[in-house]
């Protein structure tokens, strides 16, 4: 068995105090691998995904129950250092979200926020980053260019290159690709597939051939609840569970 | 009269009255510009820009004290109030953001836009004319910076809560902490908007009389000492319309003519700014 990275243990989550959106979730994700987390609309595979860099935190009375254990400690205690926290597990959102500045600045942010000032080391790990994010050879003429002159798929590829600048050791995409046209869904594919000999990635996504594609492990939810979990070849080809077979045959959903 | 017809009479109807107003409004609007300029562009000299104020009778008299004491007051008004409003904008849509508090200042503060420019004066006369024993400069200002205050806090607000939410939690995402988020993420995502702000509120208060009077009045000679009572272009023109002297009309419609142009130049740079920011 590979190594475990993320671990959530009886994991319940509340919206605003009393809306019980993930009921007594058990789910393991194995480092260096891609999981993909499916399922119809408001099953909580959203709000899943960010409860493991902890997003829920930034809005009033939203309440965690359970454990979720990142390396060997639990993140949901009240002495996780949320900073530190969210530049080890990044994460990537449906639309682009960059930022209105240039698009080095955009890479160097999070470098900055981690206290890294230099011009040189600053510039080499941009580069880098842009490098990794398979966007250098379409921006290093222009990196004083506002963020926003780049097409969706490329400003999607820049804010994965922000994220992987930090050096996180988990990545969380929130459905990457829905915003984006099938050449550019096509690419971020390929680069978190690539991705994923270096970085723990996590994956909610609606379309399923999608998930199929990517993943190694899959998790089928529905109305809060994990139904079934398991190497992804086994979740489309013999799933366990009649709920995820009807879904993944696309009986509802 | 079938239905059809009766619509498009209605229709007619209701299209000529708004036309109707808005040319009655456009009418006096474009008859009060005209006769500023018309009176004003003929009293403007080099020396009116350069000398300070003559006793009637004497030649070659200016209102420099007037344009200096303008720019002074309006410049403090600014950096009174504009840091606040801007501040107070910050609160009300990140850190207050839904809550009724916010929600009931933010009604106040629409409240504050529209009160009569005269109670502000009147109030900084009660609290920082009374109690000093004679007119001053700051008095003025911070009456100035009292009516801009309002009107930057709901820009910026309004500025802020356009910065979408993703942005925010994509930087929160990285791990910076939440005043860092808006200092370097969503305020520059804002600024042209906030800016804009900025610029039309000065106008808003350049052209301001009544919070003067009460404040800082006015001074016949050069002075920029905040201390002690200093003249404005507004308070000069209502006092030499009011008064007996041929040039002191001509001097007070010049002077109208040039805050006039001010007021409107702000104002057209700050809608460009708009345009452009957001075409």
């Amino acid at each position: 068995m590979p190594e475990v990275e993320l671990e959530a243990r009886s994991l319940d989550f509340y919206y605003g105090g009393h809306v019980h959106a993930l009921k007594a979730i058990n789910l393991t994700v194995h480092r260096k691998g891609v999981t993909a987390l499916i399922g119809p609309s408001g099953c909580g595979k959203t709000t899943l995904l960010r409860c493991f860099n902890r997003m829920h935190d930034l809005y009033p009375r939203n309440r965690y129950g359970g454990e979720i254990v990142f390396q060997g400690k639990n993140i949901l205690g009240q002495d996780t250092d949320l900073i530190n926290l969210r530049s080890r597990i990044g994460m990537v959102f449906q639309k682009p979200t960059p930022f209105p500045m240039s698009i080095f600045d955009n890479i160097a942010y999070g470098l900055k926020l981690k206290g890294i000032k230099k011009r040189m080391d600053l510039s080499e790990m941009v580069e880098q980053a842009l490098q990794h994010a398979a966007l250098w050879g379409e921006v290093k003429d222009k990196l004083n260019a506002s963020a926003y002159d780049l097409s969706g798929g490329q400003q999607q590829r820049l804010v994965i290159a922000r994220a992987l600048a930090v050096k996180p050791e988990v990545l969380l995409f929130d459905e990457p690709t829905s915003a984006l046209d099938p050449i550019s869904t096509a690419k971020i594919e390929e680069l978190a597939v690539a991705l994923k000999k270096e970085v723990t990635i996590i994956i909610v996504t609606h379309n399923m051939q999608q998930a199929a594609r990517m993943s190694d492990w899959t998790g089928f939810l529905m109305l809060g609840e994990l139904i079934e979990f398991d190497r992804t070849n086994k979740i489309f080809t013999a799933p366990s569970e009649k709920l995820t077979e009807d879904y993944i045959t696309g009986r509802f959903g | 009269m079938n239905a059809e017809k009766k619509r498009k009479v209605e229709s007619f109807l209701a299209l000529l009255m708004s036309t109707m107003a808005a040319a009655f409004g456009l009418f006096w609007l474009v008859f009060i510009l005209g006769d500023v300029l018309a009176h004003g562009i003929g009293a403007i000299t080099p020396g009116l820009f350069l000398n300070d104020p003559t006793p009637p009778g004497v030649e070659g008299g200016g209102l420099k004290n007037a344009f200096v004491g303008q720019v002074l007051i309006t410049l403090m008004a600014t950096f009174i109030g504009v840091p606040l409003g801007i501040l107070g904008g910050t609160f009300l849509a990140e850190y207050a953001r839904g809550t009724k508090t916010a929600h009931v200042i933010s009604i106040l503060a629409d409240i504050m836009v529209s009160v009569p420019s005269i109670v502000v004066g009147t109030f900084i006369y009660a609290i920082l004319v009374r109690p000093v024993g004679h007119f001053n400069g700051w008095a003025g200002a911070v009456a100035l910076a009292v009516i801009m205050i309002p009107v930057v806090l709901r820009t910026t607000e309004d500025m802020l809560s356009l910065v979408p939410w993703t942005i925010r939690e994509a930087a929160f995402a990285l791990g910076a902490p939440y005043y860092k988020v808006i200092i370097q993420v969503v305020y520059r995502g804002a600024a042209t908007g906030i800016l804009t702000g900025i610029i039309l509120s000065i106008a808003r208060v350049a052209g301001e009389t009544a919070p003067l009077l009460f404040t800082s009045f006015n001074n016949s000679f050069f002075s920029v000492n905040m201390n002690g009572p200093i003249s404005s272009l507004t308070v000069t023109i209502f006092q030499y319309a009011m008064g007996p002297y041929d040039e002191w009309h001509a001097q007070a419609w010049a002077a109208a003519f040039i805050i006039t142009i001010i007021v409107l130049a702000l104002t057209i740079t700050g809608r460009m700014i708009i345009k452009w920011r957001y075409k």
